[in-house]
């Protein structure tokens, strides 16, 4: 083994033994990469696909129309749509139907986005938050009450820019 | 103050004092080395290693301690139940002795000592080198093929590397003229205006690079962990060993790593001597970068195959460590004339 290095010298080892050295000496010294996580997180994209939020209009109509088109896209067959008829009595949403149930398995989600891009009304879409983490098989299907909850200002902002165009 | 070790009852009353200290202080300095090095190696890797527990993680040996000490203590079927638990003991027992040796200058003029004997370093070799008993017979015990190549390669390694361990340090012996380690620590020379301690390293230079090279060897500290080598070996002869009796065998590794440390403070750097720095000030910060040093070589060097090893130890080191005791003699009685 010795005699095939024999081109190279002693002084050219331990020279290189010496940059080793060096490099992790400089790594020692550079600013670190490390994310501390549930303190600092990770910057997302603005089309981030998280979980899902069922929007209203600004007069608090349900967008929703029970079209079950995004429940048809769904690749997993995650959402149900269970529609009923608007009475002028009883008015959720604009159209003639509305979702008088809609529930979305987060456990069979795959976070693809096709609900988004089938609902004809924008009534579905997917937030920013990630940390769907839970204690019980049961919390992990979202049901409309909770699918109803205010969008963050931040999606709220950059769905209202792409309805302008 | 030192006249204290001239009674016969203060010398005994300052030896135990002095025992149960030092197994105190070694205790929670083996917990601190094993946070520097996790810290220190993230550094290396752009981490920032162990934060969470405590304030700069420092809490974490006590929780990993917790976590160890609660553990089952698992022992295979058909080891050799005796020998499965004196191995570790050994190791424990090999690192803590040779402190008993160690002397440390506490405050300016006071120093203190367990053992003042006028063969210590010959002492520390003695019993440092008990720990390859630990690990050959942790490896046999465990009855496990990984644990016994691991003993059996620590073995080789260690009695390869002690011989150029022992050589490097003959030429500090020549200079100095003593085994005794308060004769190295406190040799002085006369040079024209300067008159006082220096770091031997400047007349020893080559033999404090084979003293370090074989110490990481000594000690089985990666680029030389070839008798633990997780990814051949599993763990070596580790690799059966958990819960406390584990514990005893990584305790006895770190504080392999100190010993080695403060030794080659001792022998190299002038011990405690440091301008006017208070002297146990200096001693643990020349032992603190000397730790480094052995942390640092873990973060850059990756495993030297087991023949290179040998090739190493047999064919570079004991043969320079030889021409350096020569070439150190002729030296000496040159300049003495």
């Amino acid at each position: 083994m010795a005699d095939e290095k024999k081109d190279q010298s002693v002084l050219g080892d331990i020279g290189a033994l010496a940059k080793g050295l060096k490099t992790t000496l400089g790594e020692y010294f550079s600013p670190q990469v490390t994310l501390q996580y549930p303190e600092d997180k990770s910057p997302r994209s603005e089309r981030y696909r998280g979980r899902h939020y069922l929007r209203r209009y600004d007069n608090g109509l349900e967008r929703c129309i029970g079209c079950e088109l995004c429940a048809a896209a769904c690749p997993v067959g995650c959402i149900l749509v269970i529609a009923a008829e608007n009475t002028d009595e009883k008015r959720v949403s604009p159209g003639e139907r509305y979702a008088k149930t809609y529930e979305i398995n987060m456990l069979r989600c795959i976070f693809c986005g096709y609900c988004e891009d089938a609902c004809p009304v924008q009534a579905i879409v997917l937030g920013p938050e990630y940390e769907l983490s839970d204690v019980s098989r049961e919390k992990f299907v979202y049901t409309k009450e909770k699918l109803l909850e205010p969008l963050p200002p931040d999606v709220q902002a950059r769905l209202n820019k792409s309805e302008k165009k | 103050m030192s006249n204290i070790y001239n009674d016969p009852i203060g010398h005994w009353v300052i030896v135990v004092v002095a025992m149960a200290l030092v197994l105190f202080v070694l205790l929670t300095a083996t917990a601190y080395t094993v946070w520097f090095e996790r810290v220190a190696l993230g550094h290396i890797q752009r981490r920032p290693g162990p934060n969470r527990v405590g304030p700069w993680g420092l809490m974490q040996l006590a929780a990993d301690g917790i976590k160890l000490a609660f553990k089952e203590s698992f022992v295979p079927a058909k080891t050799d139940k005796v020998i499965y638990v004196v191995a570790p003991t050994l190791a424990v027992i090999a690192a803590f002795l040779a402190w008993a040796v160690i002397p440390i200058g506490l405050w300016y003029n006071f120093t203190y000592w367990i053992a003042d004997l006028n063969v210590g370093v010959l002492f520390i070799f003695a019993v440092t080198s008990l720990n390859v008993y630990a690990i050959v017979l942790g490896g046999y015990a465990s009855n496990n093929k990984y644990s016994l190549l691991g003993g059996l390669r620590s073995a080789a390694q260690m009695i390869s590397y002690e011989m150029s361990l022992g050589l490097s340090l003959v030429p500090t012996f020549m200079i100095v003229g003593s085994l005794r380690l308060q004769d190295i620590v406190g040799y002085t020379v006369h040079w024209g205006p300067y008159n006082g301690p220096i770091p031997l390293i400047i007349l020893t230079p080559i033999g404090f690079v084979i003293y370090i090279i074989s110490a990481v060897a000594e000690t089985n500290r990666t680029p030389f962990d070839l008798p633990e080598a997780e990814q051949e070996l599993i763990g070596g002869f580790l690799t059966e060993y958990s819960g406390l009796k584990f514990v005893m065998y990584y305790l006895g590794e770190y504080v392999g790593v100190i010993t080695a440390s403060a030794l080659a403070t001792l022998l190299f750097f002038g011990g405690w001597y440091l301008w006017f720095v208070p002297p146990v000030l200096a001693f643990f910060l020349k032992v603190v970068l000397l730790v480094f040093v052995y942390i640092w070589l873990r973060g850059t060097f990756p495993r030297l195959r087991y023949d290179m090893l040998m090739r190493l130890g047999w064919k570079v080191l004991l043969p320079l460590a030889i021409v350096n005791v020569i070439v150190t003699g002729v030296i000496i009685v040159l300049v003495q004339g």
